[in-house]
């Protein structure tokens, strides 16, 4: 005789505020550095919430019996149930919630664009804002931060596996944590002299800390992952190194974007001429900006002129950073239309409030010379509209006849990235596409080769953060079931 | 952490390592580079590595004093540590018998030239050296050189050890001889290789350029090493760092090399101001967030 199943108890609602009232409290502000201020620092623009304002947020919640958030969020955070722990008090529950899904919560926090994911299927956002899902989440996991002793972070038991990671950016630290927990002994390589990849090199001190960062990365180190610096994988060791040499029984490729695109117009080899990966890293992962305490120099930006060609989210860092170097006169100069542009709304809201510049439709041409071979300013063309392109967004189609030359100092890239070769070129039978992207299945993250799998920008081309960590989750489940499954392949 | 086991100045100016870098050891082909950065502050830069040895697991460089950075590793001894060594970067050089091959090495480029002759002469080819160097203090390696080498020629600047003259006089005799060159290999000063371009350009002989612009993750992630190859970018840490000679744009390449000289100037006077106290500093700033290494494995 079986009893039947119960369905499961539905608990009543922690909050104390009626389901009617909170469509009428306004989502909460977070504080900021003030704009004038902040454009001449590299301190984090964000401040935070308090405990009170996180706790009037999270009241907000309608608690959806289907939430959307959940299922529109690339990692499957239980948004509405770490909420709930909010508005109960219970922040280090609610921490411990999202890392069931997220091992990076103090980054997504920061740099997620929330309005295509969570946010955007909030269903208190078809009438009013919606909830601050990334404001809460970074909340809890600064409080974690300041509240928890990683000391007594549960390890798993061990299952004797071993696992590499190529590359310690969004994708690989996601199925390094993740990995971790079920107990693979995980050992991630850097190209690097610091671990994060892209969060370390690309994203700009004021948006995302490094000392952020390192407290995740030390957090995976207390669960057991082990890191190791200085390895650039198909140079330093090859994949089949890895695997027939040192023992590794399943491999993830998570090396990201590789190679800065240029625009193959005349004059870009003039001093002053950036790729934004340069730039950024100059002065992220080198400090430029603190040159001479550290060595890495950067020109004297100073009242000088200075343009960014892009519209996505490494232009607006590109710029803003341009910004706090002292830049005269700080632009964007994007091809198509605000509409069309990539970036994460609060940076552009961001950058706005900054002063810096949209010269939107419009494209250089030329990089002029001052005849000593550095930049003294562009040609550019203005552009219309024109049918929808393969993106889905309008195509810029120039005007004939609209040419303009602008002074410019510095000129910085920031038009994406191509596929950097140097691990598919060592790695034989790893198959790649017509852009030498590296080959692999959507669900399952597997590439050609047994027990190596791939994920993130190397896999999609430039993407985001979140969608790079949503790889390797996945990629951390199929190398588990893999490891765990003989004759999973 | 990367230890240095051994350190021996092999010229005024002009310092040999040896460092601890099994991984690196046991991948280094001729022609490939590390990058290193010597503490938390410190900038990286390029360096070609001269030899390996995978069974000891070291790797050697040869480093001249030249900014901040090569000054600051030119005051480390054995004992000392370089905070981070990533490589070996770049493709290695072709190694096949092309026949009869010149090597040329201007002052520090002797020792990048160095591995890349001795295994050209290990794939079959006759190998002619020439060395040049401003003066007798600064010849380097000439005693490995001649080892390997079918025949060795030198010069000084300033005549103060075998012939006065420049690499490029010696070259030209070869031509004029009727000495049948099958590939030339130029690694020193942009003057010199922009030099011997210009002549070998002339008598169509093939000549390849190692090229050492400002660099920072060297792995093609940045584009700072662009060089104008045929008119168009090439980054010099994942297509180099060698290059056909004839199609380098060296004007761009000096030129982008020069992009920072007044921040360079600064650091230099800032290191010379005090040298004894920025020693000491790398010394203390060598707590890198990783320092896994070989031995730890």
């Amino acid at each position: 005789m079986t009893e039947p199943t119960k369905p499961p108890t539905k608990h009543p609602s922690l909050n104390p505020l009626p389901l009617k009232e909170r469509m009428k409290v306004p989502r909460q502000h977070m504080l900021e550095q003030a704009p004038l201020l902040r454009a001449t620092n590299f301190t984090e623009v964000n401040l935070g919430y308090s405990e009170e304002l996180a706790r009037r947020e999270a009241q907000r919640c309608l608690e959806c019996a289907k939430p959307q958030c959940v299922s529109d969020c690339p990692v499957g955070v239980k948004v509405k149930e770490f909420v709930e722990l909010i508005v109960a008090g219970d922040y280090l529950g609610a921490a411990a919630k999202i890392r069931e899904d997220n091992v990076l919560p103090a980054i997504t926090g920061r740099v997620c664009p929330q309005e295509d994911h969570c946010e955007g299927g909030c269903l208190m956002g078809k009438k009013v804002q919606p909830l601050g899902i990334g404001y809460l989440e970074r909340f809890v996991a600064d409080y974690e931060q300041r509240h928890l002793d990683i000391r007594n972070v549960a390890k798993a038991t061990p299952t004797g596996k071993k696992v590499a990671i190529v590359g310690s950016g969004p994708s690989g630290l996601t199925a390094a944590g993740d990995l971790v927990q079920k107990g693979h002994q995980v050992h991630v390589f850097e190209a690097l002299h610091e671990i994060g990849g892209v969060l370390v090199y690309g994203i700009p001190e004021f948006r995302l800390p490094k000392a952020i960062i390192r407290q995740q990365v030390d957090y995976m180190r207390a669960m057991g992952v082990v890191f190791e610096t200085d390895v650039v994988v198909g140079r330093t060791v090859t994949i089949d190194e890895l695997m027939q040499e040192e023992g590794y029984d399943a491999v993830f490729i998570g090396t990201g974007a590789g190679l800065p695109q240029f625009m193959g117009i005349p004059g870009e080899h003039l001093n002053g001429v950036y790729s934004a990966n340069e730039f950024l890293t100059r002065i992220n992962l080198m400090h430029a900006y603190e040159f001479p305490r550290y060595d890495e120099p950067m020109l004297d930006f100073r009242g000088k002129n200075v343009a960014v060609i892009g519209g996505g989210n490494t232009a607006l860092d590109a710029i803003r950073s341009a910004l706090r170097l002292g830049a005269g006169k700080a632009f964007i100069l994007y091809r198509r239309s605000e509409a069309e542009m990539p970036a994460r709304k609060e940076e552009v809201k961001h950058a706005q409030q900054e002063g810096i510049e949209f010269q939107v439709l419009a494209a250089p041409i030329e990089f002029l010379d001052d005849g000593k071979g550095w930049l003294a300013g562009a040609r550019c063309q203005k552009m219309a509209l024109g049918e929808p392109d393969a993106s889905g967004r309008r195509r810029p189609v120039p005007i004939e006849g609209s040419e303009y030359e602008i002074p410019l100092a510095v000129a910085v890239i920031a038009i994406g990235t191509s596929a950097n070769p140097i691990v598919q070129s060592t790695t034989p039978g790893l198959n790649t596409n017509k852009r030498n992207y590296i080959e692999a299945d959507p669900m399952t993250q597997r590439t050609s080769r047994k027990g190596v799998f791939a994920g993130g920008d190397i896999v999609t081309g430039s993407a985001t953060v979140i969608l790079a960590m949503g790889a390797g989750r996945r990629a951390a489940k199929s190398i588990h079931e893999y490891l765990t499954s003989p004759g999973a392949w | 952490m990367f230890k240095i086991l051994h350190a021996e100045f092999l010229a005024p100016g002009i310092k040999r390592f040896v460092i601890e870098a099994p991984r690196i050891a046991h991948k280094q082909k001729p022609g490939q580079f590390v990058i290193l950065r010597l503490y938390e502050q410190g900038e990286r830069i390029p360096i070609t590595i001269e030899h390996s040895d995978p069974e000891r697991g070291t790797i050697g460089i040869v480093v001249q004093s030249a900014g901040k950075t090569t000054n600051l590793l030119n005051s480390l001894n054995a004992g000392d540590s370089i905070l981070d060594v990533v490589g070996p970067l770049g493709k290695p050089s072709e190694i096949k018998d092309f026949g009869t091959v010149v090597v040329m090495g201007g002052g520090v480029g002797t020792a990048m030239a160095y591995p890349t002759a001795a295994a050209l002469k290990r794939a079959g080819n006759r190998v002619i050296s020439i060395v040049g160097a401003r003066n007798k203090e600064l010849v380097i390696l000439e005693k490995e050189l001649r080892e390997v080498s079918d025949a060795l020629m030198l010069t000084t600047d300033d005549g103060s050890y075998a012939d006065k003259g420049f690499v490029t006089d010696k070259l030209r005799q070869l031509i004029e001889n009727g000495t049948r060159i099958d590939l030339v290999l130029a690694i020193g000063p942009i003057p010199m290789m922009r030099a011997v371009a210009e002549m070998t350009r002339k008598e169509r002989i093939r000549t390849i350029v190692s090229l050492n612009p400002i660099m920072i993750d060297g792995t093609g992630m940045c584009g700072g090493c662009r060089v104008l190859v045929d008119g168009k970018s090439e980054f010099a840490c994942v297509d180099g760092p060698e290059f056909d000679a004839h199609r380098v744009d060296f004007s761009v390449l000096v030129q982008r090399n020069s992009m920072y000289r007044t921040a360079e100037q600064k650091s230099m006077e800032d290191f010379q101001h005090e040298p004894e106290k920025q020693l000491e500093t790398v010394r203390a700033r060598q707590t890198g967030t990783c320092a896994l290494q070989g031995g730890d494995r």
